[in-house]
């Protein structure tokens, strides 16, 4: 087995080849961060909403819920299967990196709502009570307040998160995006080692993944008191 | 027409009766401590006065004009010359000394920085904190916080101040230093309406005592008629199982 790895390695780390695995890291990159950043702002939105009181928000405020709970219990993969098909009915010419991303989007929405939301829990009713009296606007308040207080609270899990679905996002290779998994099937396919082929994809999934749970960390940290400049 | 006037008012918290047909008028400059039991609605009447409660019934006005507390606007303009210290003193965790006093007179009373600025570092020295501009809540005792919490409502430039039992949560030893800074308010012309249990504090720095119980003020008076001579029984009890303990 070593010879056949040695006899491919000078063909198999080649030019064509690298820049094929590398833009294969980039649509895992590109899903995983577009996806939760966009979901994460979505889900900052539905926690934000779903704070409110007013009888004007209820029935989004149900809608949220709704939301939520029932995207936070289907699978990714069904997820995916559905935005395909709907995507094949309503715009056709969508690209599969697009819609797997979407998908990315209506997951983590659902997931970060309630890593957020618990976060904002997590500042006392005091302080937004202080910033009533003070004439602080409800938007002032989450933003100078209670945001900058309830990041200790939220970091940590998003980045458990956002780094799970670095590999996560291999099942969006069952709709065909070339992502890092699918190049990785590819490879092999085209006749080189698994061990080569999918040990490759398995150490550059680890760099993606090692430097943001370290990231992570650091700033969980730094966050640690409640001096969160 | 006095500067706060209360009439009739009263709140419910569920079905249970908080405040039952409280009037009180106080001017400028008065300093009207609220005393009586727990649960006698001393606090929620602070509430009241800062908006963060509305009554179900009756009326409030700040120099002549009726709060509607359906009307944001209303409320918002109570809060405009009303400030309230908590007993927590609910200071922003997030945020140096500094910002957490001058926060809004530069961000939502849209005033000049630099004037601010200098108000604040005025307010920190008065109350003692001169040095501690850039500390963090929690990097300061209790009875520090509680000073900065009373600077960050000056700083409002209020017209009406609220205490809502500032000392309760200290240290016995840090009493003494926020009563101190209270104490150098008086005078100021501002309308302090305080409510403590420190009942010779409340003696000394009152122009009037208003006794609550069960959600309705029962006597109110000069503190000398009060804690000597008070009119009501139960009055008399309350003072004397206070002071005796």
């Amino acid at each position: 087995m070593l010879d056949r790895i040695a006899a491919q390695a000078p063909d198999f780390f080649s030019g064509p080849n690298a820049s094929f695995v590398l833009e294969a890291v980039g649509r895992t990159l590109w899903m995983t961060f577009v996806g939760c950043t966009v979901g994460f702002l979505a889900g900052l939105a539905i926690a934000v909403l779903r704070q409110s009181r007013s009888p004007l928000t209820l029935p989004f405020r149900l809608l949220a819920i709704g939301y939520v709970e029932m995207f936070r219990r289907i699978p990714f993969l069904v997820i995916l299967f559905l935005v395909l098909f709907a995507a094949q009915a309503i715009v056709p010419e969508a690209s599969l990196l697009t819609l797997a991303t979407i998908a990315v989007v209506l997951l983590a929405t659902a997931f970060l709502s309630e890593i957020v939301r618990a976060g904002l829990d997590f500042v006392p009713q005091q302080q937004k009570e202080a910033c009533h009296t003070l004439n602080f606007s409800s938007a002032q308040t989450l933003f100078y307040v209670i945001l900058p207080q309830s990041w200790r609270v939220i970091l940590p899990p998003t980045a458990a998160f956002v780094v799970m679905f670095i590999k996560d996002t291999s099942l969006a290779s069952f709709i065909g995006v070339a992502e890092l998994t699918f190049a990785g099937k590819m490879l092999v396919n085209n006749g080189f080692s698994p061990v080569l082929g999918f040990g490759t994809i398995l150490v550059l999934y680890f760099l993606m993944s090692y430097p943001l749970s370290r990231l992570a960390s650091h700033l969980e940290k730094r966050l640690a008191p409640s001096r969160n400049r | 027409m006095r500067h706060l006037e209360i009439d009739n008012l009263s709140s419910s918290y569920g079905d249970q009766q908080i405040l039952r047909d409280v009037n009180l008028s106080a001017d400028k400059g008065e300093v009207l401590s609220l005393i009586g039991p727990s649960g006698s609605g001393k606090s929620t009447l602070l509430r009241v006065l800062i908006g963060l409660t509305a009554p179900t019934g009756g009326e409030v006005r700040v120099g002549g004009e009726r709060i509607d507390y359906k009307d944001r606007r209303s409320v918002k303009a109570l809060r405009d010359r009303a400030a309230i210290v908590f007993q927590q003193y609910n200071l922003f965790q997030n945020m140096s000394v500094k910002r957490n006093v001058t926060i809004a007179p530069i961000k939502i009373k849209n005033e000049p920085r630099a004037i601010v600025e200098e108000r604040a570092a005025k307010l920190l020295a008065k109350v003692g904190l001169a040095d501690k501009m850039d500390a963090y809540p929690d990097e300061l005792s209790g009875g520090q916080q509680q000073r900065v919490a009373i600077a960050r409502a000056l700083a409002l430039n209020p017209e009406i101040l609220l205490l809502d039992e500032v000392t309760s949560a200290l240290d016995p030893e840090r009493v003494g230093e926020v009563l101190d800074t209270i104490r150098t308010l008086t005078g100021e012309g501002i309308l302090m309406i305080i409510v403590s249990h420190e009942m010779s504090f409340v003696r000394e720095v009152s122009t009037r005592v208003a006794m609550m119980d069960e959600g309705r003020i029962i006597e109110c008076a000069a503190p000398d008629t009060i804690f000597l001579r008070p009119a009501e029984q139960r009055t008399q009890e309350f003072v004397s199982k206070i002071l005796k303990h």
